[in-house]
């Protein structure tokens, strides 16, 4: 029904999809399967109409086409339900189903009885008991996401495309929302199903595609194909990794503990019943570079927050550094006791993009550039003149403003502003998303150094090559828990890979 | 035109707002021959120091992406109490009490009125995690009914001479509001240069993550920021009432648009992170002049607001379409 023909899309250089070929059947629900980065999103995207330019058709039912937009592509038929769902939340049922295509009557008012009666229908058919006028805020999560289905049968789309629809909701919900999709199915829609949730593919689709590195590398019915095998086809490649020589015996105090964990625990911000971190404890040694996967939604970056007290008032559990006990209360704590932490989002997080690369640097050393009270130019510019040698920042002065700069030298800034606290632990949060290979590789140097010198290191990414290449053991979360600790020498892509997807 | 303009640009950006205020000034000395006059020039300059006791608070709000609406009120209630204070002390008959008040012992008690108005402030947004819009636009309202309460609706007046020479006297023949406000805004230059504080309000008003994230204690310099404006109002109000001699009860009403627009004009980012205390001071001389040269040159009260606010307008449109071309 929809079939995508040699589909190539770049963006500015990086090739996210390479010729893929695949199609999706009436009355089938196929699985779209890829690690992190292999192109799923972006094809779904080209899909559903967001992205307009690329290589290659797409034809839908035998004929070529091409969306403009979103809107295009649901005219057409194709409907997208998003991980994160597009309700607006203070309307009800009703109105966000007819939102941008609401009926009205002869008098060029909103026709509300008609609207409504459609609604009611609509959830009939999907069995889900709700009075078309509630608020879509009120609802459970798995609930509105049938009132996003509802809304692609309004359009009667014949292509449902959802993303991770069950990363969100409870099982008793999931029961509700494959039995949803079987329906679908029986009508002679075509579901596309992207899910990591390698379990519930076989419970729920008929076909497979695994995409890997932007390519299309197999598809096949669910039922001639295994779990390992599954996981082996996403991880594929056999890559020769540069295994950084192990500073752990070199370093001062090698192998002494330095950092531990222990049971840290961390509770929804809205639902207080659910945790997002369950109970995880682990250690760091002197010199160590710890290694933390998980696929999106595991909990990485929350870990490294609380850790860092960022998230004080819903953490349970204790930390230690160095043999003291270290309290979970905000950043400046964990700072004064040797934390430091680079954040994922660095435009947001890690830089203010208004001040320049010599303010960025000393934001968290200030109080030693003060003299009499007063800041002290000189011995600031001092500062950020040491780090921009040492880190190679590629800048035409101190005074530039770090919105300026390329990715990989915010990144750096980033990484000088944490060194000017002497850290004892360095949390790094997908240190080279977004990066450049040199600065990459530069910024793998670093972190190499810094072990060497005694440094612990946490280093979280999505990507496992980059933790193969430098991390001496690798912890994989799942849904909030620890579900793996391998050392290195035990590390495969494929153990890594199939830790992440346990639950 | 913009072709030959284009080299000067950067210079022009610059000062822009003192080429502004020269225009200005050079258009009403033509219009009006009492404007350039010693009287003239010295009574404008008294009424700016208000505006700049005020507007300097309230740059440091406005710098962390915050803003305070409540400093016309704040104003009055402090000035009020100082007036209070001085004319009655505090008489308990049950207690057989009185205490009588200094002159510094009301001023005192006023910018700690105006302080602990601010203070609840910053703590009502820091801690309710309210929007500074909302929290000080209810103490606009509180500190407004706590003026009427304290006054009961009367001016406070006959406050002697050594109060009224703060805000009418003169020392080494500059008026004492002039002094007053040049200290000010020489230790509010030092502080947002110089100083860790002055640093941390930028980097919150810049992105508040990350300055949260680098360890700075975002509650802490908020509550002070918010403080610092109130006890600014406060002396403003101080300034004010010692003028008049007398403490009105709507004094300072709307004098927070006054203030806003001083920063706006100035330059100060709405949005936090970027701005002066010098530019507000441009700002604050402009709308002083504005005020001035239209009263002089006859323009009806109801036309002068609708000056003022396309002198506004035009000020932030000038301003966004510069930082969109850097």
């Amino acid at each position: 029904m929809l079939v995508a023909d040699h589909v190539t899309k770049r963006f500015a250089g990086v090739t996210a999809l390479d010729a893929v070929c695949l199609s999706f059947e009436a009355g089938q629900v196929t699985a779209v399967i890829g690690e992190n980065g292999a192109g799923k999103s972006t094809l779904m995207k080209i899909l559903s109409g967001v992205y307009a330019e690329y290589e290659g058709q797409i034809r839908y039912k035998g004929q070529p086409v091409r969306f403009a937009s979103i809107r295009d592509a649901q005219a057409c038929g194709i409907s997208i339900i998003h991980q994160e769902l597009n309700l607006i939340p203070y309307l009800t049922i009703t109105e966000n189903i007819f939102l941008g295509r609401e009926l009205t009557t002869r008098w060029g008012t909103l026709d509300q009885k008609a609207m409504r009666q459609r609604t009611r229908q609509l959830l009939d058919e999907l069995k889900l008991p709700l009075d078309p006028d509630t608020i879509v805020a009120d609802l459970k999560v798995g609930q509105q996401q049938v009132v996003e289905i509802a809304k692609a049968l309004l359009e009667e789309s014949e292509v449902i495309i959802m993303d991770e629809p069950t990363s969100a909701i409870t099982e008793s919900e999931v029961a509700v929302l494959f039995r949803i999709i079987n329906e679908l199915r029986q009508q002679g829609k075509a579901i596309v199903y992207i899910s990591h949730k390698l379990d519930e593919l076989f419970v729920i689709a008929d076909r497979y595609v695994v995409l890997r590195d932007g390519r299309s590398i197999e598809s096949g019915a669910m039922q001639a194909i295994n779990h390992d095998s599954l996981i082996h086809k996403m991880v594929g490649r056999e890559v020769q990794l540069i295994r950084r020589s192990s500073s752990l015996s070199a370093a001062p105090n090698g192998r002494q503990p330095l950092f531990s964990a222990d049971s840290i625990c961390l509770t929804h911000p809205f639902r207080s019943e659910e945790l997002q971190l369950k109970s995880l404890s682990f250690t760091v040694r002197h010199g160590e570079v710890v290694g933390i996967f998980g696929l999106m939604g595991a909990g990485r970056t929350e870990l490294l927050e609380t850790l860092f007290g960022l998230h004080p008032q819903r953490t349970q559990g204790t930390i230690w550094l160095g043999g003291q006990q270290v309290p979970i209360r905000n950043p400046a704590t964990a700072i004064q006791a040797g934390m430091a932490l680079v954040p994922e989002d660095r435009k947001r997080d890690g830089l203010v993009l208004g001040m320049d690369v010599q303010e960025n640097i000393s934001l968290t050393a200030l109080e030693h550039i003060e003299r009499g009270g007063l800041l002290n130019n000189a011995k600031e510019t001092t500062l950020a003149r040491k780090y921009m040698a040492d880190l190679r920042i590629k800048t035409p002065s101190e005074k530039q403003l770090t919105r300026n700069l390329s990715g990989g030298n915010q990144q750096k800034v980033v990484l000088s502003k944490w060194l000017a606290t002497n850290p004892r632990l360095l949390m790094l949060d997908e240190p080279t998303r977004g990066i450049d290979i040199n600065a990459k590789n530069e910024i793998y140097k670093l972190i190499e150094l810094l072990a060497a010198d005694g440094v612990g290191v946490i280093v979280v990414s999505s990507e496992i090559p980059e933790l193969l290449t430098i991390a001496d053991r690798i912890l994989v979360m799942s849904e909030g828990r620890l579900t793996a600790e391998l050392p290195i020498a035990d590390a495969t892509e494929d153990a890594i890979l199939k830790a992440a997807l346990s639950t | 035109m913009p072709l030959t303009l284009q080299p000067y640009r950067p210079a022009l950006v610059k000062f822009q707002s003192l080429i502004a205020l020269f225009v200005l000034c050079l258009g009403i000395s033509l219009l009006s021959d009492k404007f350039l006059t010693g009287a003239n020039f010295w009574n404008v300059m008294r009424q700016i120091s208000v505006n700049v006791c005020i507007s300097t608070g309230m740059t440091l709000v406005v710098l962390t992406a915050g803003i305070d609406l409540s400093v016309g009120s704040v104003l009055a209630l402090s000035g009020a109490i100082t007036a209070g204070l001085l004319r009655n002390g505090i008489q308990l008959p049950d207690a057989n009490l009185y205490i009588g008040f200094t002159v510094l012992g009301a001023m005192l008690a006023g910018i700690t009125t105006g302080s602990a108005l601010g203070w609840f402030n910053g703590w009502a947004i820091t801690r309710f995690r309210l929007p500074p819009f909302v929290a000080t636009l209810a103490m606009l309202t509180i500190a407004r009914g706590l003026t009427m309460l304290w006054t009961e609706g009367f001016p406070i007046t006959g406050l002697g001479e050594s109060f009224t020479y703060l805000g009418t006297g003169w020392f080494l023949g500059i008026p004492v509001p002039v002094w007053l406000s040049v200290i000010i805004v020489a230790v509010a230059v030092l502080v947002t240069n110089k100083t860790r504080l002055g640093r941390y309000i930028y980097a919150i008003g810049g992105s508040e993550s990350a300055a949260r994230l680098s360890g700075v204690n975002v509650e802490r310099i908020k509550i002070i920021v918010y403080t610092i404006a109130g006890a600014l109002a406060a002396v403003g109000g101080l300034l004010v009432t010692s003028r008049l001699d007398s403490a009105q009860p709507n004094a300072g009403t709307s004098y927070e648009l006054d203030s806003i627009a001083a920063v706006v004009i100035g330059g100060t980012s709405l949005s936090g992170g970027r701005g002066s205390i010098l530019g507000t001071v441009q700002g604050a001389v402009i709308i002083g002049v504005l005020n001035n040269g239209l009263v002089l040159l006859n323009v009806s009260p109801f036309w002068q607001q609708v000056v003022k606010g396309f002198v506004i307008l035009l000020a932030v449109i000038i301003d966004k379409s510069n930082s969109k071309s850097e």
